[in-house]
């Protein structure tokens, strides 16, 4: 597999406070990967440091196979940070010829990427008149002027109403759907959950996970479960071996799996035992929840 | 060196204060005809400012370059804010995410700031070149071009002050806190000149011999005020007995001070530019 980005024990310091402590992870092309951690976690300044500008501390970083100038490697690279970032007094088109220049592409795609993320029809407003809605999608639209091998956001949704949001959740799943690589950094997990492959967790600088969604945490994922006789649908799950724990609350049992387990098997065997559900529902954690784990699980240690 | 240029003139060519400042800077050199037209009448005598000599090759050239480096700050402006706009706009950062480098960046200021010098330095000697073809008295092509070290000094000195503004811009990253630091910068460096002239070296020359070293005065002093040289004031000062004792000249040792200071100034912008987390 083709690596696009890697990173080795890359550290940034201000001061004393560390932002970024010792990251390593690698990105390979065709997947979509997401940054998540909360607030001030470090994503925007590991993001900063591979975009050439923030001063790294120590630690390496590499672009493609390595042998490229960083400023070089960023021009088959599209990105957006925080906020974006135009020259306020030219008009959309204008703003993306100049980027054109900058990255050595030729002005023929302005068009055809403003029609992709809606804004044809306004190629030719000043900037200063955009709402923060269009001036991130205008951004995305300059991310992709150079057909860029690996597209970074960062935060792209911040701020926006929720038809903003929607709109670039929609660019951003018809461009994955595209097969373009994209490295998207959010606090928002249902975003990440919604749009990546893989992920990367990271707290106070400091990787916790890193490696596709669904393998956060090794557990098989849980039943909800209801019947006439409660106390016996409890003594049942726990005499069965591939149920590690069971709970009640409001009225429902939880029961969590030590092994894969279909939702059949388990009923199955509890009406050969004589009972009747009256609900059954197989659930995995969702991200949120994982992620809840995972964070309280290393502040514990 | 082309694209770097022409991402630079993208940037100004859309911005319309740059293009006012820099329409009016080159409109106000072409004024220095109008000083042609100056009349007095003192009761019977009528005295017309070009008779006096001040259209004369190759006075010309020192006078017209003296006059038109005045009206620099113009363009100063313009380079403080298109180095600090990258700032406050937070365009220097995308830029370089987009693919510059911060040496290209650099580059293409300092290309742009270098550019401007040499067009106004073609333009003030088109310009001059006319009016002197209008009123001055002698017009040998060997005496019309003598003195051209002038617009050599002219061009030396507007690249070096605009070096200082474009580091000043990138220092404090504010347009109207960067030029109030340059006028700042300029009383400073006259109080230093104070003291030294007056309180440590007094009666000597080493006052004015360190002075000729810092940016600003070095830069004041490539060109040497002209109208002392004017024929007319002369004549006056001799017969009130006393004699100006001046030497006019271009000295390759004070360009060499100013082209020195232009070199550090890229330097500095450019080590700040890459220390800084933007």
């Amino acid at each position: 597999m083709e690596t696009i980005l890697s990173l080795k024990d890359l550290t940034k310091k201000y001061g004393t406070l560390t932002a970024v402590d010792n990251l390593s992870f690698t990105i390979e092309k065709g997947n979509v990967y997401g940054i998540l951690g909360p607030n001030g976690s470090g994503k925007s300044t590991t993001l900063g440091m591979v975009l050439n500008v923030v001063n790294k501390t120590s630690g390496e970083f590499a672009w493609f196979s390595g042998n490229m100038d960083t400023h070089e490697a960023l021009k088959k690279v599209g990105a957006i940070i925080e906020h974006p970032n135009f020259y306020p007094y030219m008009t959309a088109a204008q703003n993306l010829a100049l980027v054109c220049k900058i990255k050595d592409v030729p002005k023929s795609k302005i068009d055809e990427k403003l029609e992709i993320v809606g804004l044809l029809d306004r190629k030719d407003s000043k900037f200063r008149t955009f709402s923060l809605g269009m001036k991130q999608r205008l951004a995305i639209a300059s991310a992709l002027l150079n057909d860029p091998k690996i597209l970074i956001l960062d935060e792209p949704t911040n701020g926006l109403d929720p038809q903003g949001i929607h709109q670039i959740r929609e660019i951003i799943r018809k461009i994955a759907a595209g097969g373009t690589t994209i490295l998207l950094a959010s606090h928002l997990l249902d975003e990440v959950e919604k749009v990546c492959s893989h992920v990367v967790i990271i707290r106070n600088g400091k990787k916790l996970y890193s490696g596709p969604v669904d393998a956060i945490n090794a557990s098989h994922g849980f039943f909800e479960l209801q019947a006439k006789n409660m106390q016996l649908l409890q003594e049942l799950l726990i005499a069965h071996p591939g149920i590690e724990n069971v709970s009640e609350k409001e009225n429902i049992v939880t029961a969590i799996l030590r092994e894969p387990m279909e939702a059949e098997t388990i009923n199955e065997y509890l009406f050969e035992k004589g009972l009747s559900l009256s609900y059954l529902v197989k659930r995995k954690e969702s991200l949120e929840e994982q992620f809840l784990q995972l964070t309280n699980q290393t502040t514990s240690v | 060196m082309l694209r770097l240029l022409e991402i630079e003139y993208h940037k100004l060519r859309y911005s319309r204060s740059a293009k006012i400042l820099v329409f009016t800077y080159f409109i106000l050199i072409t004024f220095i005809a109008l000083i042609a037209s100056i009349e007095f009448n003192l009761g019977a005598i009528n005295f017309r400012v070009a008779d006096q000599g001040i259209f004369n090759f190759p006075y010309i050239w020192h006078f017209n370059s003296y006059i038109a480096a005045l009206l620099k700050l113009f363009l100063a402006i313009v380079i403080v804010s298109m180095m600090s706009n990258e700032y406050s706009n937070r365009t220097l950062k995308q830029n370089l995410i987009d693919g510059l480098s911060k040496k290209e960046f650099i580059a293409s200021k300092f290309l742009t700031v270098t550019v401007f010098s040499l067009i106004s330095t073609l333009f003030l000697f088109i310009v001059s070149l006319i009016l002197g073809l209008s009123f001055s008295d002698f017009t040998e092509a060997s005496i019309i071009f003598s003195d051209m070290e002038y617009m050599i000094a002219y061009f030396v000195k507007l690249t070096g002050f605009f070096a200082f503004c474009m580091f000043l811009g990138i220092l404090i990253k504010r347009s109207a806190f960067a030029l109030g630091f340059l006028f700042i910068w300029w009383i400073l460096e006259s109080i230093v000149y104070g003291v030294l002239k007056w309180q440590i070296f007094r009666d000597s020359e080493i006052a004015d011999n360190i002075a000729r070293f810092f940016p600003l005065e070095s830069m004041s002093n490539l060109i040497k005020e002209p109208f002392s040289r004017l024929s007319a004031v002369q004549t006056a000062a001799t017969q009130l007995g006393s004699e100006f004792d001046k030497d006019y000249g271009i000295h390759w040792d004070q360009l060499l001070i100013v082209i020195f200071w232009t070199a550090i100034f890229v330097f500095l912008s450019y080590s700040l530019l890459k220390k800084r987390d933007l």
